[in-house]
């Protein structure tokens, strides 16, 4: 039971942010979660949740602003006294071939998947150190570990995410923090329901188990990872893929 | 979890806390282990109160075949079923290589390395005939960053990331998961063996600065045999205190 405890959930409104969420939440948690459009989506989620009785914020802002990471984990711990908890989920994709690709293209997904997991972190640590105790998790992904054609900037900020959950995991290890990544695979959200039907079959075929995942089956390894009990796990590499990675 | 299975090497150590969440837990073990662990297998029932009756020893060697499968074949009988299996029993006989002799070379690799494929193969046509089953491999950190004087152990453990990727992808689209926990060093009895010097040398590399309790690893094998956990494949889950990244 996470009674009484804060979790910061960014992009946490839809997808598999949403199923965290929704996971935490129910179980007793006060989940703060972040969206950065899409008003009225994080609006029923929210009505959604508050129905089946969780206790559920929505807080509008960019990752990829600093001052905005700030302002909403301020606005977080004035409210609810506290921040147990910080999910780093929020990404988007912008997919070209390299030569293809503009310098804007790499910047933008860089700045959202991986400098936006730096700003979050940079806005909750202090807090985290003073209490003694924490749990971040950054939503990687299988392909930080593989790459893949058309995904350079992808690609590359989720293997970022691992270099920079290892370091941060070291720096925090006799501070009761503790950071740790998961990578999914492909899981049945808005993100893979952009890939058109031929080339997602293709990603099935490639997949040992031959189906996608469920946003339940990554959400339910986050909860695990920031369980009191699992301090022990620093550091780690969690994958949760239908064997893709093989 | 109403669940049936083996842990093998499930009456000491991170074993037997595996053995106890599991039960706990309300799954049925069969506890499989050496002539000493019969006893060990009596006082960890002692401690376990309601859940003591789902737990049950079969003395049965590892390192070979014949016995792994006439183990599997016995619980099945019993059980109707096998939904889990837990490849945890291990030794070290540690020596570096210049003063490791071939005998000591087999005998690790045998229980540490052949055990798992030989308790694999004996359950494993159940488990394909009934369309699920979750397989959780132990490993170690020692698998991934070697260690002095473990040449033979690091092998083996080494091995067996090895063994569970390439059983995870044969049976992948047969509702069986396997995969591997890879420990740092873990307060037993395997660790209390070691030279005192080494196990502080230990202590002082890990990031936590502290030997991990064999409960925090029963908790990683508990996940992964969740019918739940059944996208999670493959996969090497480590648990180290942040020991090796
Ligand atoms: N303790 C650690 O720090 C650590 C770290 C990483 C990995 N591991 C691994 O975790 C597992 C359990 O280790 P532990 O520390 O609990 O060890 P342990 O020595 O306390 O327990 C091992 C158990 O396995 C049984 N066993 C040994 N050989 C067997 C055989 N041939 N057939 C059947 N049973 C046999 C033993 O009788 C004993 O009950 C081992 O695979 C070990 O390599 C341990």
């Amino acid at each position: 039971m996470l009674k009484g405890r804060v979790a910061i959930v960014t992009g946490g409104t839809r997808g598999i942010g949403g199923a965290i969420s929704s996971l935490l939440a129910k179980d007793g948690a006060h989940v703060a979660a972040g969206y950065s459009k899409g008003e009225e989506t994080a609006r029923k989620f929210k009505e959604g949740l508050e129905k089946g009785g969780s206790s559920i914020s929505v807080h509008q802002g960019r990752v990829d602003d600093p001052t905005d990471c700030q302002r909403v984990v301020q606005e977080v711990i004035d409210k609810f006294g506290r921040v147990d908890f910080l999910i780093n989920n929020a990404g988007i994709t912008i997919d070209k071939t390299v030569r293809k690709m503009n310098a804007d293209e790499w910047h933008q997904v860089l700045a959202v998947n991986l400098f936006g997991a730096f700003h979050m972190t940079k806005a909750v640590l202090e807090h985290m150190i003073e209490r003694g105790s924490g749990r971040i998790v950054n939503i990687s992904s299988v392909i930080g570990e593989t790459g893949n054609i058309g995904q350079a900037n992808y690609a590359a900020s989720k293997a970022g995410l691992f270099g920079f959950s290892k370091s941060l995991a070291l720096e925090m290890a006799q501070r009761g923090i503790t950071v740790n990544c998961v990578a999914p695979g492909f899981i049945e959200t808005e993100m893979v329901a952009a890939i058109p039907k031929a080339a997602l079959d293709k990603v099935i075929e490639r997949i040992p188990q031959r189906r996608l995942g469920k946003p339940d089956e990554v959400a339910r390894l986050v909860r695990f990872l920031i369980d009191d009990d699992s301090s022990y796990v620093t550091g780690a590499v969690y994958t949760v893929n239908g064997g893709l990675d093989m | 979890m109403g669940r049936v299975g083996i842990v093998t090497g499930g009456a000491r150590g991170i074993g037997a806390a595996i053995t106890s969440l599991l039960a706990e837990d309300g799954a049925s073990v069969v506890v499989m282990g050496l002539p000493p662990d019969r006893e060990r297998t009596e006082a960890l029932r002692a401690s376990l109160n309601g859940a003591a009756k789902r737990v049950h020893f079969r003395e049965g060697n590892v390192a070979h075949y014949d016995v792994c499968k006439g183990i599997a074949d016995e619980v099945r009988a019993q059980y109707g079923q096998i939904d889990f299996l837990v490849n945890n029993a291990g030794i070290t006989a540690d020596h570096t290589i210049r003063n490791m002799t071939v005998e000591e070379w087999q005998a690790v690799l045998a229980v540490n390395l052949s055990g798992p494929f030989f308790m694999t193969k004996a359950v494993l046509e159940h488990m394909v005939e009934r369309n699920y089953g979750r397989i959780v491999n132990i490993s170690s950190v020692v698998g991934h960053t070697g260690n002095f004087g473990q040449a033979n152990y690091a092998s083996a453990k080494a091995g067996v990331m090895g063994l569970t990727k390439t059983v995870a992808l044969e049976v992948a689209s047969r509702g069986i998961t396997v995969n591997a926990v890879a420990p740092g060093f873990i307060n037993t009895d395997m660790v209390a063996a070691m030279p005192k010097a080494a196990v502080e040398a230990a202590i002082q590399k890990s990031p936590e600065r502290r030997l991990g309790q064999p409960e925090e690893v029963a908790r990683v094998v508990r996940f992964l045999l969740d019918e739940s956990s059944g996208y999670i494949t493959g996969a090497v889950y480590d648990v180290n205190g942040g020991l090796y990244m």
